[in-house]
């Protein structure tokens, strides 16, 4: 069979720019290390426009092992653009905390390429391996801080529950194996729609649902998430909350709603609960905490059990809510992290009582943490409130509590995000000299926050694609 | 030729300057406050312009502006008027611009504080032009973060500090409108199959709405009046007004209690209403008795405060008891008496907190025993008090009689008996506006507040625009009621229409 290489150049290309980037650390001279960040980021944006300019070019690679659809060259998007901005707002943390600037691009590109192999992955083999190859990476990304005993053990944290949970998933894909006798997901799916419902495939599917639970930090598989949030280098914390988040889902959606459609009703009740679970919970929690990285941690739990709601339908209406959600979230989450972070190379602080008279110091830094705060809140005109509404339009009809608890929910997490905004904008600075922002983070906050208004005022084109890409999604 | 696009302009020109504002250096307060006021002059301007030239004869939808703008829901900038929306646009624009005059004085941080106030401002106002109802959505809760912003900021804490007030005011409104966008997503899902398209226009959604079965229109409209009564304050979800609005800044209180709360009432009837007539048809007694509970309730805290501020906190809860005790027994005549009071209250509420708002920054202090005679010192102040205290006991000639008149007419036409109750909040409201008012002002004068200056200048803004609003709307009543009768009558027919048919059924 001929093999059609081209639709996989952008993983190629992933491929040449994580081995240059560290061949590069190696000759070039000490001093100019740091501009591999502007390297790394521009080859990246030269990728995403790989992939943007062959939206089109669809395809299979090792006899449908491999898709290249416009579901995965979307989720591709996210993935690549959230790199993009991560890249962007760690090139000072990294140039005055981390140093080893080769070694931290290069295997922050592998973790992009783990992800966009997920994205795409038709076989549970295939899916498995882009899965460790993102978290194997990110590992080694947590406990990059390599002096700091926090990041060690976050670190050992995520090397341990990562394993588990890795663990878990891969023996709750190999009881689907035994059912289906085939990792084909397209195949799972038919065999199983005209099997009886197995108490074997019940396991498996507690299984799955236990293993990507724990890569989508959702209750109550998210206890290493704050931990792990907090001691990571804060850039990577963001692109753990964005594209490992995001990556996890694109194959939760394969696996369920392609593999497993024929069985919804079994696991659809279960993805509620688990939604309303872990909207409750992660909500609830984030209301006490001090520290502005577990704050954002436990609302990155709660916005896991959001974008969990639309799985619950198993729907073209539900995928095309969640691919929306998610673009939206890297936005949201970037910005405030890409603050945080840079706010943390002055102050040396991530306690929000720290935070104290942001906006004055900072117009910009303080506006951007509170639109995204909001985006995540769901709070109309940002883009959140649209993403939201599809989200809980998918459940509305048949499971009118978890709309009633995710709407009322949604509204309590403001309460914590407007604590934050409370320190930032009513107290008076003690150092009240203004922060200049470095040219790639104001890049980076000012068109997060873009994009968060933008999108939320007028997301009609957005919206059409992404239907077009969940439909691709369900044309196999 | 194609007219202009009015309401998008009205809507923006707050916005626009705010924007401006964030660039102009934070040292130059003179040039931030003019353009406060340019932008809101504007849409004031060009509001009252189209106020006069609506054409009541012809009634419905005037001035549309429609661009379809999210195809797969449905959703297109919609912006129009008729007779229910315009005098709560003109409502909003009249107490926008005396709301940037009454913040003349302020202290600190003027930069921001008129950025947020021009963004509520064309936030307020977008519900009330917005007929499509993912737009009202939009505007509807885009009002909530500057509040808050403002409210801990600028705002006082006295029996309550102003971090408490304004999250109070934030989260009860938030969870309120949670369960109004459950009802209102729910409503939207459901017209999808009997439209055969998705479509957002409150036309649209009505049409669906009347063609439901009676068990979905009541628990439907049960979700809205949750939502849309917490933010007129219905009795017993009233508790965040007296605390919000004695928290808050002047300007964010006569903005909330003036219009924003009006966007509950404005929302029962322009959506609720008339997209769910047997959901409205069985909450309608419930609605009155709450109303009802809410007029005599409140009434009686409101005697009991010493704080100017809970005196008018309360007083509004109590006021807007009479509204839904109108919305309650929907015929033509009480919602008309209820769109008309709502207009009416809001001009005599933004009155009395800007002038309470006058006191506190002269005196220091809002504690009823403290002040006295205050008329001698500062009579146009006393004024401009005592035409919001007489307006706000009903007195003829002024702008509350006729409305609370029509609602207690309409209210003994459905209710009977059970008005009484409400009419007998009238004299409670005429003992605590009375005694607030004789204490504040008259009395003998006290030497410590002999250096006090009058209101002149800036100050003197809202007294000219509101006070003149109040003695026009209660000389010529006609103006404002066949204004609103004409918004009213149409839409009212169509629903007695459905209620007959589904009598029938």
């Amino acid at each position: 069979m001929q093999m059609d290489f081209s639709v996989i150049i952008p993983e190629i290309a992933m491929v040449s720019l994580g081995v240059l980037v560290l061949i590069l650390g190696l000759i070039l001279p000490k001093k100019s290390l740091p501009r591999l960040g502007w390297f790394t980021s521009f080859s990246l944006i030269g990728i995403l426009a790989l992939v943007v300019l062959n939206w089109n070019n669809v395809g299979t690679v090792s006899g449908g092992l491999y898709l290249i659809d416009q579901f995965s060259q979307f989720f591709k998007v996210i993935f690549l653009t959230a790199a993009i901005l991560v890249v962007f707002g760690s090139m000072a943390y990294v140039d005055k905390h981390l140093g080893g600037q080769a070694e931290y691009y290069s295997i922050l590109v592998f973790s992009t390429l783990g992800m966009m192999v997920m994205a795409s992955a038709n076989d549970f083999i295939t899916m498995y391996l882009g899965l460790e190859l993102m978290t194997i990476s990110f590992i080694v990304l947590v406990c990059f801080r390599r002096n700091d005993s926090e990041s060690l053990e976050a670190g050992m944290k995520y090397v341990l529950l990562a394993g588990i949970s890795s663990a878990v998933l891969l023996y709750g894909l190999s009881l689907i194996y035994g059912i289906a006798g085939t990792v084909l997901v397209v195949e799972v799916g038919m065999i199983l729609a005209v099997q009886q419902s197995l108490p074997l495939l019940l396991v498996g599917v507690v299984m799955l649902v236990a293993g990507l639970g724990f890569k989508i930090a959702a209750v109550p598989f998210h206890m290493w998430a704050p931990d792990v949030y907090q001691g990571a280098p804060t850039p990577i914390t963001s692109f753990l909350a964005v594209g490992s988040k995001m990556a996890s889902f694109a194959i939760l959606i394969r696996i369920f709603v392609l593999g497993m459609f024929g069985v919804s009703l079994s696991w659809g009740i279960l993805m509620a609960i688990l939604a309303g679970v872990t909207i409750i919970i992660g909500n609830l929690v984030a209301i006490p905490q001090t520290n502005i990285k577990r704050l954002m941690a436990y609302s990155g739990i709660a916005q896991a059990g959001y974008i969990l709601v639309g799985m619950v339908t198993a729907s073209q209406a539900g995928v095309k809510a969640i691919m929306f959600y998610g673009f939206i979230y890297i936005f949201a989450v970037v910005g405030v992290f890409t603050a945080i972070s840079y706010y943390y190379n002055l102050t040396g602080s991530d306690e929000i009582k720290d935070y104290a008279g942001l906006s004055q110091r900072s117009p910009l830094m303080a506006a951007t943490m509170v639109v995204s705060m909001l985006t995540m809140a769901g709070i109309p005109p940002f883009a959140g409130f649209v993403g939201k509404f599809y989200l809980f339009m998918t459940v509305v009809e048949n499971y009118l509590w978890l709309a009633i608890i995710g709407l009322i929910m949604s509204m309590v997490s403001v309460y914590y995000y407007l604590m934050v905004v409370l320190v930032m904008y009513r107290d008076r600075p003690q150092d009240s000299s203004p922060i200049v922002v470095s040219l790639p983070v104001r890049m980076t906050l000012i068109f997060t926050m873009l994009v968060s208004v933008v999108l939320g005022v007028y997301p009609g084109p957005l919206s059409e694609i992404i239907n077009k890409a969940a439909l691709s999604f369900f044309m196999h | 030729m194609k007219s202009l696009p009015f309401l998008t302009i009205i809507l923006l020109a707050p916005a626009i300057c705010a924007i401006i504002m964030a660039f102009i250096p934070k040292e130059q307060v003179n040039p931030i406050k003019w353009l406060a006021a340019t932008g809101t002059f504007i849409s004031l301007a060009m509001s009252a312009y189209l106020y006069g030239v609506y054409d009541t004869a012809a009634g419905g939808l005037q001035f549309v502006e429609r661009v379809p703008w999210i195809k797969d829901l449905g959703v297109s900038y919609f912006l129009a008027v008729d007779g229910i929306s315009l005098p709560m646009l003109l409502l909003t624009n009249m107490i926008g611009f005396s709301a940037v005059f009454a913040s003349w004085n302020l202290e600190s941080r003027h930069r921001e504080f008129f950025i947020l106030l021009c963004l509520l401002i064309s936030g307020v106002m977008g519900t009330f032009i917005a007929h499509d109802i993912f737009i009202f959505l939009l505007f509807y809760e885009v009002v909530v973060i500057p509040i808050y912003i403002m409210v801990i900021i600028w705002g006082s804490s006295k029996r309550v500090t102003k971090e408490y007030a304004g999250m109070k005011l934030t989260i009860y409104l938030l969870v309120g409108s949670a369960f109004l966008l459950v009802g209102i997503i729910a409503l939207f899902v459901k017209s999808i199959p009997i439209l055969g398209e998705p479509n957002m226009s409150f036309a649209a959604l009505a049409q669906a709405g009347n063609q439901m079965s009676a068990f979905d229109q009541k628990w439907l409209f049960a979700l809205m009046l949750i939502g849309f009564g917490s933010l007129i304050s219905m009795w017993p979800f009233h508790s965040w007004s007296p605390d919000g609005y004695a928290g808050a800044p002047t300007a964010v209180s006569m903005i909330h209690a003036g219009v924003l709360k009006k966007i509950g009432g404005y929302g029962l009837i322009k959506i609720a209403l008339f997209s769910l007539p047997l959901g409205a048809k069985f909450w309608a007694p419930y609605m009155a008795a709450l109303g009802i509970a809410g007029v005599a309730y409140a009434a009686f805290a409101a005697l009991a405060q010493k704080d100017l501020k809970y005196i008018v906190g309360y007083s509004s809860v109590s006021h807007m008891g009479y509204v839904m005790l109108a919305i309650g027994t929907v015929n033509v005549i009480g919602i008309n008496g209820a769109v008309a009071n709502m207009f009416a209250h809001g001009v005599m509420a933004a009155l009395f907190f800007s002038a309470i708002g006058v006191i506190y920054e002269k005196t220091k202090t809002r504690w009823i025993p403290d002040l006295g005679g205050l008329a001698r010192q500062m009579p146009l102040l006393a004024v401009s008090f005592m035409l919001a205290a007489f307006a706000s006991l009903g007195l003829p000639g002024l702008i509350g009689f006729i409305p609370e008149f029509t609602i207690f007419i309409a209210g003994f036409k459905a209710f009977g008996g059970f008005a009484v109750i409400a009419i007998g909040g009238i004299v409670i409201t005429a003992l605590y506006a009375l005694r607030a008012g004789a204490n504040t002002l008259f009395g003998p004068p006290r030497e410590e507040y002999n250096n006090l200056r009058d209101i002149r200048g800036a100050e003197l803004v809202p007294l000219a625009v509101l006070g003149l609003v109040l003695i026009a709307g209660g000389l010529l009543p006609s103006l404002l009621f066949d204004m609103v009768n004409s918004g009213v009558e149409p839409l009212m027919n169509q629903l007695d229409n459905a209620l007959k048919i589904g009598g029938l059924i």
